[in-house]
């Protein structure tokens, strides 16, 4: 005699829609298209950069892949703010897709970092600022998704999760002062980089499609990982 | 006894675990001296409802009110009440004495350590006071508890099956202990199995299946219950719920 | 013949207050330690033991002892600190000990506090072994600088507590409670290792105090930015 709590609708129009289309729709369609027309527009249409040569390609990946990243832990510690305040599981689900997505924008930013880094300064890493600020950010989100997977009750894992994310909002200022500061008093490796001439108009469009592209895959990716949450938790009542 | 706030209030009450209901709906007061029996299978949504009144959770929608305050927001409403349940809720490494000590510290009761003895000694445990919980029986651990729950004077006492793992002087000296609450004024909700034990001390019944109160009644003109019929009533509604 | 009850108060009693409250908790949890001293000493040795280790590898005739006591002293107070924050709240799971405190009329923020006093205690007593014993094996000239490196390890347990305590709180009752505790904690001690380490060098150096200054200056605002945050994020992680 247990009510059905259907209180809380999905964001989605209805559950046998979410069922029957999770993935393959048209923002699917459109960010596959557009992130194939953006790899291929950097490898074969954008002109090789004169100084840095063919590596500094990395750069349409590097830099869009960071962007999407931070857009998607901004939106990820946004909803669990809202979860602490108004509980509403929707927000804590998003969060968690918006989270495990992050992870995976903040690995592709590691780890072309260093093969852009290796031809163009010599060092495979170097404790560049940013790249130390999103090393942390890997290291805190990948804290998240494990901390949500060691709890097993929802509201609970929803609360201790959203606690974390704004702890960790409020720790990434502090370790970038830190590591700032530490920079500054401790002579590293001089790193040439590359400075930043306005980019020739090929190359600006270049870069942006790849922006759009990898933001658009990026939006896709949250919302396919929500439906896919959604199903999950239906499946479990049944 | 009109016009007084009722001891326990609760009226509407729901609590949800993300789909799951535990209770499903409940309404019902208490007043002070009356001691509710309550009773229902395992999974039934007691326990919760005790964690409820306790303020240990908070409602999904509906109220609770203890002497007029909401104990989950409300620290007034939280020191009139005692709770017992499976686990002691004691640490295990310090004696009897400074566990009931510390709970009376955190009461804020005048003298902690004298409300602590007499406490231990309404419940026939104080010549162990200065033995480490670690070292006792079960069922002496669930008598420190029961001193434990009871030394600040509560208002409410709610004991979630008390009498398991309790021998026969055990469950007497509870009994005694549960009549002399009564008899000063505080309000009882017991859970148990035991039919024939809850009764026993009972103004009010109920029986709870799937997050309800399947039956709720109030003893006829201070006549105890009859535990037999009590029993079939109960095996029929079980059944009937599931 | 019934047993004499304790008499039915009409409440008045009136529940301590924040700090009164905090205290009685902290006094509590100090009593358990003191009686089984087991956590404690377990943790003086470890951290001992890590100091012995990190000597044999490296070669302090390479570099000096003064550069790499330091570092050394803050790696080995942080894992020896993420030991001791485990057992906070283990003895709170085991009988539900916890709930007797959340029914009680004590505000939750003084729970938080007493805990976090209680492990402050206890992680400054392991800094009272483990300093001396760094610059016992390190043969570092503590003389003038031991109030400064005072001060910075009491700054330091402060930060490392008021986020260990909220975090072994949350991990208390997960399955992988040893591996998610150091996971969940450590970024949020690098701040903390990062300046303690750097104005302790400058301070062992015999360096002028305005020179550790902006380390201390992070250190403090880090102290009191997250002593107040997981103060009020404890109690969004009690059960609703």
């Amino acid at each position: 005699m247990t009510s059905t709590a259907q209180s809380r609708a999905p964001t989605l129009t209805s559950a046998s829609e979410a069922s029957s289309q999770p993935v393959f729709d048209w923002l699917f369609g459109l960010s596959v298209v557009l992130m194939l027309a953006a790899v291929v527009r950097i490898v074969a249409f954008t002109p090789i950069e004169a100084t840095q040569g063919a590596a500094q390609k990395i750069y349409y990946i590097h830099v869009p892949a960071a962007i999407s990243a931070y857009t998607a832990l901004t939106l990820a510690a946004l909803m669990s703010i809202v979860f602490l305040w108004l509980h509403d599981e929707r927000a804590d689900r998003l969060a968690a897709s918006a989270g495990e997505v992050a992870l995976v924008f903040t690995s592709g930013v590691l780890l072309t970092g260093p093969l852009w880094g290796k031809p163009i300064w010599g060092a495979w890493w170097t404790w560049d600022a940013r790249l130390t600020l999103t090393l942390f950010l890997w290291f805190v989100t990948a804290a998240y998704l494990v901390l949500r997977g060691a709890i097993e009750d929802p509201t609970a894992r929803g609360r201790y999760s959203a606690v974390l994310a704004v702890l960790a909002a409020l720790l990434i200022p502090f370790i970038h002062l830190s590591v700032y500061l530490f920079r500054t008093l401790h002579p590293m490796p001089i790193v040439l980089k590359p400075s930043r001439p306005s980019l020739p108009t090929e190359m600006l469009i270049t870069f942006t499609l790849s922006c759009c592209a990898f933001f658009l895959f990026c939006l896709m990716l949250i919302r396919s990982r929500y439906r896919l949450a959604l199903l999950r938790e239906r499946a479990e009542v049944e | 006894m009109s016009g007084t706030v009722p001891t326990i209030e609760v009226s509407g009450l729901e609590k949800r675990f993300g789909r799951r209901v535990a209770v499903a709906g409940v309404d019902f007061t208490l007043g002070a001296a009356e001691c509710l029996a309550l009773f229902g299978p395992n999974g039934a949504g007691k326990t919760t409802l005790l964690r409820l009144i306790a303020g240990l959770l908070k409602p999904t929608s509906g109220s609770v009110r203890v002497l007029g305050a909401d104990p989950r927001r409300d620290p007034i409403g939280r020191s009139s009440v005692g709770l017992i349940s499976h686990q002691s809720m004691l640490y295990a490494p310090l004696t009897a004495l400074e566990n009931v000590e510390f709970t009376a510290r955190l009461y804020g009761l005048p003298d902690p350590r004298g409300a602590a003895l007499a406490a231990l000694e309404a419940i026939k445990i104080g010549d162990r006071a200065s033995a480490p919980v670690r070292t006792l029986s079960r069922g002496l651990q669930q008598r420190v508890s029961i001193a434990r729950a009871t030394v600040h004077g509560p208002a409410v006492v709610l004991l979630d099956e008390p009498y398991a793992g309790l021998d026969e002087a055990g469950a007497s000296a509870l009994t005694s202990l549960l009549q002399t609450l009564r008899a000063s004024g505080a309000a009882l909700i017991l859970v148990t199995h035991n039919v024939s034990e809850g009764l026993a001390l009972a103004t009010h019944a109920a029986i709870m299946t799937g997050g309800r109160f399947a039956r709720f009644e109030q003893g006829r003109d201070g006549r105890p219950f009859d535990a037999q019929r009590y029993a079939a009533d109960y095996r029929t509604l079980v059944s009937r719920a599931s | 013949m019934p047993a004499d009850a304790p008499p039915v108060r009409p409440t008045r009693s009136s529940p301590p207050g924040l700090l009164r409250a905090a205290w009685i908790v902290a006094q509590k949890d100090l009593a358990i330690e003191l009686r089984t001293r087991s956590a404690f000493l377990s943790v003086v040795v470890f951290a001992v033991l890590g100091l012995v280790i990190f000597f044999f590898a490296w070669d302090s005739t390479a570099v000096s002892a003064l550069d790499l006591a330091p570092g050394v002293l803050w790696v080995t107070f942080t894992f020896a600190g993420l030991l001791g924050l485990h057992r906070s709240f283990g003895v709170e799971v085991q009988d539900r000990a916890f709930d007797a405190l959340l029914v009680s009329p004590v505000d939750r923020e003084a729970i938080y506090l007493g805990k976090a006093i209680a492990n402050l205690i206890f992680v400054s007593a392991v800094l009272l072994v483990a300093v001396p014993a760094v610059a016992l094996f390190y043969n570092l000239p503590l003389g003038r600088s031991i109030v400064g490196l005072g001060s910075v390890a009491l700054l330091a347990a402060i930060g490392l507590v008021a986020v260990g305590t909220l975090f072994s709180a949350m991990t208390v009752n997960t399955r992988m409670a040893e591996l998610l505790l150091p996971m969940l904690s450590l970024p949020f001690f690098v701040p903390i290792v990062l300046t303690s380490g750097q104005a302790s060098t400058r301070l062992l150096a015999g360096r002028p105090l305005a020179e550790a200054l902006p380390w201390l200056r992070i250190l403090i605002a880090f102290d009191i930015v997250f002593a107040v945050a997981c103060t009020v994020a404890f109690s969004h992680t009690l059960e609703e």
